[in-house]
């Protein structure tokens, strides 16, 4: 069946991984960010490795007035209609802890944005009755962490989301993958030394993909993390307060 | 450079290595051009390596920027290797016009290696099949073609990176008029056959694999290959295989290394076979085997690769003799016929024949590869940059005439020699 995939935040790295992969695949693609010039460099990519199409689309999730075209411009698509949810902002907790109004930003980056977008767009898929959405959240957002709780937060808010709506859209046949990356080697994490278990955008993407194919719920890349995350979870709040992990 | 990070890497060989800032970067505009660049180090010596100093590592700038279906026209970022584009073109009917031995190599990398691929014979070497570069020198982008600054053009195509960091490539595709290679493999018994096979052959990609262990009358006994591009389905190629770890010393010992020439050469019927297989086991049969450089131990290894001029087979067959006496040899050896086709004041390629042949890194080793380079220099030949990481300076500058039109078109190019690498400070390249 054709496949028509958007993509939220295609000019993050791991967004440029899943697409090129994607795009080999002979999928659709519809290209959703900010950053025009760079959606349009990618979409040229797309096409020459054999993308069936590539659509730059303007995109900014803190702006809830874009998010329609976005989903009209899938729709005019036949088959299948997938969405791929890269969008997220982490600046320093320093930063926020000095200036508080980039909390709205961050949330709305990694999780209102993209969360009240699959929520306009989840009717359509139903409607359908078939479906993939993939939702990158993060190994921090498993745990409020001293070194980045807003961050942390927000894409434990969205996990949380994303859980609620497998619920919701497994009843119609949409499946909803929730990935949780550690530190990946992107444009956000330039320059970070000493990040335990670092991975590549092309692994994420290949893992991804992997977890779409097997219909996975919540997949974590490297696998490492799952184990770590279930160690660190558990520690008792009490404990957790102390530490500085 | 912005965002970089402290690491320690090291060329393909695994023999030298660097440890210093290196940034990868994402977006274009990042890379300044302050600090030499690699790509995915494909490359056995120094040639990506900048040790105390910066780098600036291509493979996140991935994208193919611009494609012309009908014409075969296709821009890209540095950083795509020539893997994806064998992968992803023959299915729109084109295929990159020259390939090397692994389709890791990035596009930049193959233009600053001029690297040369099965058809060199006929189709010339990569630069010749490039049409415009953009150049980031010192801040400034610069696109630059054959025709508005030749002198620029020639330093940079083989040039090493020292003209500016390589960030975008046009290459004219070559027509691809089918889906699979047509390959057609056959024993050869000596070394007399095998120079008198290849003067023959007319395929359009040809090569011959060395037995290298060989010696006596066997001495340059091997397989030619020659193959097409041909209608059919590709078979299916097995799932890429991972080296895990460092193999022991001995993996790759002389009676190991015989033991599996012996196979690899019966393995074909006498009478010679015909298969057809995928562009990338073609083209790329080792890349089959991620991290295979691993089998060569912790110590890692060489590859001496020399190509002399046509009346100069017999010192090319002396060379061989030396090596089979050896026994130091692995069964990584290739004999093939070069063209004339080059495309820039350092690149490798000449008429004639080349030899390749890998050794793991031993003392024994190194004196033999200083041996076969004095005699390279004697038949009036070269070795290739892109393999060395043993060559003294007054060598390299004896077998490549044209040092000194390189070395003043880089002098305006890099000034301060921002872009010198340690294979640059190694071989004196930046002085006469």
């Amino acid at each position: 069946m054709e496949q028509t995939w958007i993509i939220l935040g295609a000019s993050s790295t791991m967004a440029r991984a899943l697409m090129q992969k994607l795009a080999e695949a002979g999928a659709g693609l519809v290209l959703a960010g900010r950053r025009m010039d760079d959606l349009q460099a990618s979409a040229s990519d797309a096409l020459a490795r054999g993308a069936a199409l590539a659509e730059p689309v303007a995109f900014d999730a803190r702006d809830p007035d874009s998010f329609q075209p976005v989903i009209d411009r899938a729709l005019d698509q036949p088959g299948q209609i997938n969405c791929a949810v890269f969008v997220g902002s982490m600046p320093p907790q320093a930063e926020i802890d000095a200036d508080p109004g980039l909390l709205d930003g961050v949330i709305a980056d990694s999780f209102t944005g993209p969360a009240r977008f699959l929520q306009m767009l989840a009717p359509h898929l139903e409607a359908r009755g078939s479906g993939t959405v993939v939702g990158v959240g993060s190994v921090a957002g498993d745990r409020g962490r001293i070194g980045n709780y807003v961050y942390g937060g927000a894409k434990g808010g969205f996990a949380t989301y994303l859980s609620g709506l497998r619920n919701r859209l497994g009843r119609s046949g949409v499946h909803v993958l929730t990935v949780k990356p550690g530190p990946v080697d992107t444009a956000m994490t330039q320059g970070m030394e000493g990040l335990p278990f670092p991975t590549t955008a092309e692994a994420v993407a290949e893992d991804i993909l992997a977890g779409v194919g097997r219909g996975r719920d919540v997949l974590y890349t490297r696998r490492i993390w799952w184990p770590i995350m279930l160690v660190i979870r558990a520690i008792p709040e009490h404990l957790f307060k102390k530490m500085s992990i | 450079m912005q965002g970089a990070r402290r690491i320690t890497y090291s060329g393909w060989g695994r023999v030298h290595r660097a440890t210093g800032p290196v940034a990868r970067p994402h977006a274009a505009d990042a890379i300044d051009g302050t600090a030499p660049a690699f790509g995915n180090r494909r490359s056995y010596g120094d040639a990506p390596l900048n040790d105390g100093g910066g780098a600036c590592d291509m493979t996140a700038q991935n994208r193919i920027l611009a494609f012309d279906p009908r014409a075969g026209v296709l821009t890209a970022e540095a950083g795509v290797t020539l893997g994806t584009l064998a992968r992803v073109l023959p299915a729109r009917g084109w295929l990159p016009p020259v390939l090397p031995g692994t389709g890791f190599a990035t596009l930049g990398g193959a233009v600053a290696m001029d690297v040369h691929g099965k058809n060199h014979h006929a189709a010339g070497s990569f630069c010749q099949h490039v049409t415009a570069l953009t150049l980031v020198q010192n801040g400034q982008r610069r696109p630059v073609t054959p025709e508005t600054d030749p002198a620029l053009w020639a330093a940079t195509c083989g040039g090493l990176g020292q003209t500016g960091v390589i960030t975008q490539v046009t290459l004219q595709l070559a027509a691809c008029p089918g889906d699979v290679m047509v390959v057609t493999e056959r024993r050869v018994a000596d070394w007399a056959e095998h120079i008198a096979r290849l003067d023959a052959s007319d395929a359009a990609y040809c090569v011959g694999w060395i037995d290298a262990t060989a010696s006596g009358a066997a001495l340059g006994r091997g397989i030619l290959e020659e193959a097409e591009v041909g209608r059919g389905l590709p078979p299916a190629r097995p799932a890429p295989r991972r080296v895990p770890l460092d193999a022991p010393h001995w993996a790759l010992s002389a009676p190991i290394v015989r033991a599996f020439n012996s196979l690899y050469y019966h393995r074909v019927p006498a009478t010679g076979r015909t298969t057809v297989r995928p562009f990338d086991g073609f083209f790329f049969p080792l890349d089959r085997i991620h991290d295979w450089n691993k089998l060569y131990g912790r110590r890692g290894f060489h590859q001496f690769q020399c190509v002399v001029p046509p009346e100069q087979a017999e010192a090319l067959r002396a060379m061989l003799a030396e090596i089979a006496d050896s026994g130091l040899a692995s069964p990584l050896a290739v004999l093939k016929r070069m063209g004339p086709g080059r495309a820039g004041y350092l690149s490798f390629p000449m008429g004639g024949y080349t030899l390749a042949v890998d050794f793991p890194n031993r003392a024994a080793a190194r004196a033999l590869i200083a041996r076969l380079e004095d005699l390279t220099v004697a038949a009036g030949g070269r070795i290739y940059l892109a393999k060395d990481a043993l060559a003294t300076g007054d060598r390299v500058k004896a077998m490549y005439p044209d040092h000194p039109r390189w070395l003043s078109r880089v002098a305006a190019a890099d000034p301060d020699g921002a872009l010198e690498t340690d294979m640059v400070r190694r071989l004196d390249l930046r002085r006469t």
